[in-house]
């Protein structure tokens, strides 16, 4: 239906600069999520795309056209808000009818318009019920509703989910994904929950003060993250990150990395590190092995039952605290002592500036990239 | 056994003598707050009812006598009376149009963001503490005085001849002034309405392609719906008994043209002696009251209910 395409766009409140040179060409029926810490801009970034808020510098545009200056509800964007922002006094129906009345169509239209959307939505019961008389799944419900039938070249979600409980996240984040692939729309999705944006984004763009640290596939970030921001924000729980030092490299491109009491060889590709120079080493928990011939000593300070998995939190002899993850049946109590091995083809390893070195090891859906 | 056991603490409770001096006490400590009631409104008003069915002027104290219901027929076909109860309408329905109307509108504009907001929301707010004599003084004196007024200077800059409002327009003037009084009341109400609006409310009103009127009218208004009742009730109130500004500017004239019911009662009492007569008219006042406020309040409720 529509590409969005981001050129260098920017946005300054007063002297400061919030995006800093954003680029990024989304494809027709592309499911992109932008993720990062509060504060990242990813909400105005997404208010800029929808023309909530202006565009200092840059191109934005829509279909190929510059739409920088035109009129948000002109845009051919339909957004949905985090607070839903549902007209309060207005019934389902003519929360939905709002748009397409203030567009001059035809009654008969828009009522066999809205119609199929509720339909779609399992709406129809409660259409003419007021907001506030529907519960938070209903609301969330009449606001994606609101924004479909408009017919609208792309979505905009702010955050949609943030105001559910768990368990009904998990079920809308279910029907949004299934409700896209139906639709087929090109969306554009803010949230700061990790989960969300690798469950249902085809690709994630992960911001940070303004700028992008990376755009991938979930798992392009998960399994090859560019730098320690990337690495620290995707997976829960976060990846572990010790400092290191690489002591040698062998011919055959191993890397001897020391991290504190840690001693591992890293596969790496050449041109890699050099030998003597300090960076970080990052392991995901579920790539530690609890090892009773483990070389890594450490005591065990809590563990997190979660039933499926245990993550174990252990202080290793050097005083580092790292976590575990091993499976559900696992025994190993707090402070009792404990013997790891790291599986060392899935060690990361950064050099002084944070970018991550290039990795031997890959996921294997990840081969064809 | 077990019935026995059961019934038994129930028998030896002294529930009924506990109960009528718990009874006793709790009377005690609420015969204060009865008492205050009983002498600030129960009693003026049963001494209103029995003034109203008796003879009574204070020109002659000496002829007295029960009335019957010669005072209420006296007042009720008085064409003063009719006059004043319009003039009442009117000076009511004048000024909630202009202050709900106009302090809707100026709440708007306060609720931009625009340079010295904060003085200006202070300057808007600040007639509402000026006392209604004084008020009226103000206006009758400073501004609309026909020959040092303000406002008649202004005219007479640009080469008008000056009107003297208070006796060509007497019951519009009022209005104005007691409009300039009421004003920062509904401002001050609806701006604090209206600083609640959710903000993503209106940007989705902009994405729907609501232009400024549009929202104003499908998502503003709605939302000071309640806020707007509330404004109407509790002005109405008041706006019913305005006496100061009448009393300071037009003394109800010319002739009754400026008399509103409670002017009228006034006058009746103390510049006609009347007592009487006056508590006559002090009992149909409580009548209009309650009927406007029986309707106000079922708006309200109604209003408030979703």
């Amino acid at each position: 239906m529509a590409t969005v395409e981001l050129r260098n766009l920017r946005k300054t409140y007063l002297h400061e600069e919030i995006i800093k040179g954003i680029s990024l060409a989304i494809t027709d029926r592309e499911f992109v999520v932008f993720v990062g810490p509060s504060g990242c801009g990813k909400s105005t970034l997404l208010r800029m795309i929808a023309g909530l808020e202006d565009i200092s510098a840059g191109d934005l545009l829509i279909d190929g056209q510059r739409v920088n200056d035109t009129d948000p509800a002109r845009r051919g964007v339909a957004m949905v808000f985090q607070s839903y922002a549902l007209y309060p006094h207005m019934n389902v129906y003519r929360n939905m009818e709002f748009s397409l009345r203030l567009a001059g169509m035809p009654e008969a239209e828009r009522r066999r318009r809205i119609g199929d959307v509720a339909r779609i939505l399992q709406l129809d019961p409660y259409l003419d019920h007021r907001p506030g008389q529907l519960s938070g799944g209903q609301r969330q419900r009449v606001a994606i509703g609101r924004a479909i039938v408009r017919n609208p070249r792309v979505f905009l979600f702010d955050e949609p989910l943030s105001n559910l409980d768990a368990a009904l996240r998990g079920q809308m984040r279910v029907e949004l994904a299934s409700l896209h692939r139906r639709l087929g729309a090109t969306t554009i999705y803010v949230t700061h929950d990790q989960v969300e944006a690798m469950t249902m984004a085809d690709r994630i763009v992960v911001l940070n003060r303004g700028v992008v640290e990376q755009i991938g596939t979930p798992l392009e970030l998960y399994h090859r993250p560019r730098n320690l921001f990337v690495a620290r924000f995707m997976g829960s729980p976060a990846m572990n990150l010790l400092p290191a030092r690489i002591h040698a490299l062998t011919p055959d491109g191993m890397a001897q990395v020391q991290a504190g009491a840690v001693s591992v060889s890293i596969p790496t590709r050449h041109g890699g590190p050099e030998a003597g120079t300090a960076g970080t080493l990052g392991i995901r928990p579920e790539h530690i092995l609890i090892d009773p011939q483990g070389a890594i000593t450490g005591m065990v300070t809590i563990s997190e039952r979660l039933g499926a998995i245990t993550l174990l939190h252990v202080r290793l002899t050097d005083g580092q605290m790292i976590v575990v993850q091993t499976g559900g049946d696992n025994t190993d109590r707090a402070d009792t002592p404990i013997r790891l091995t790291l599986g060392e083809e899935h060690c990361h390893l950064f050099d002084a500036d944070g970018m991550a070195l290039a990795r031997e090891a890959d996921h294997p859906l990840l081969s064809d990239l | 056994m077990d019935k026995a056991a059961i019934r038994a603490p129930l028998t030896a409770s002294p529930a009924g003598g506990g109960a009528r001096s718990r009874g006793l006490q709790g009377f005690l400590l609420q015969s204060p707050a009865i008492m205050l009631l009983l002498v600030w409104s129960v009693v003026p008003l049963l001494m209103t009812l029995w003034y109203s069915l008796r003879n009574y002027n204070l020109v002659d104290p000496t002829r007295q006598g029960f009335a019957g219901i010669s005072n209420y027929w006296y007042l009720l076909t008085d064409p003063d009376f009719l006059t004043s109860l319009e003039n009442t309408a009117i000076l009511v329905g004048g000024v909630l149009a202009i202050s709900v109307g106009l302090g809707t509108l100026l709440a708007v504009l306060y609720n931009e963001e625009f340079a010295g907001r904060g003085i200006a929301r202070i300057l808007v707010i600040s007639p509402f503490f000026i006392m209604p004599t004084v008020a009226a003084l103000l206006w009758k004196n400073l501004m609309l005085h026909p020959i040092y007024g303000v406002y008649s200077a202004m005219m007479r800059a640009v080469g008008l001849t000056p009107i003297d409002w208070l006796s060509r327009y007497p019951l519009a003037t009022l209005v104005m002034i007691v409009a300039w009084e009421w004003l920062p009341f509904a401002v001050l109400i609806l701006l604090t309405a209206i600083q609640s609006l959710d903000t993503e409310q209106k940007e989705a009103a902009r994405m729907d392609g609501a232009g400024m009127v549009a929202q104003f009218i499908n998502i503003t208004l709605p939302h000071l719906s309640r806020a707007i009742t509330v404004v109407i009730m509790i002005e109405t109130i008041f706006l019913l008994t305005v006496f100061a500004e009448i009393s300071v500017t037009t003394a109800g004239g010319p002739g009754v043209a400026s008399t509103n019911l409670a002017f009228l009662i006034y006058s009746r009492a103390l510049l006609q002696f009347d007592v009487g007569g006056a508590s006559a008219g002090g009992v149909v006042a409580i009548v209009v009251a309650n009927i406007v406020a029986a309707f106000l309040l079922r708006a309200v409720a109604r209003n408030l209910e979703t």
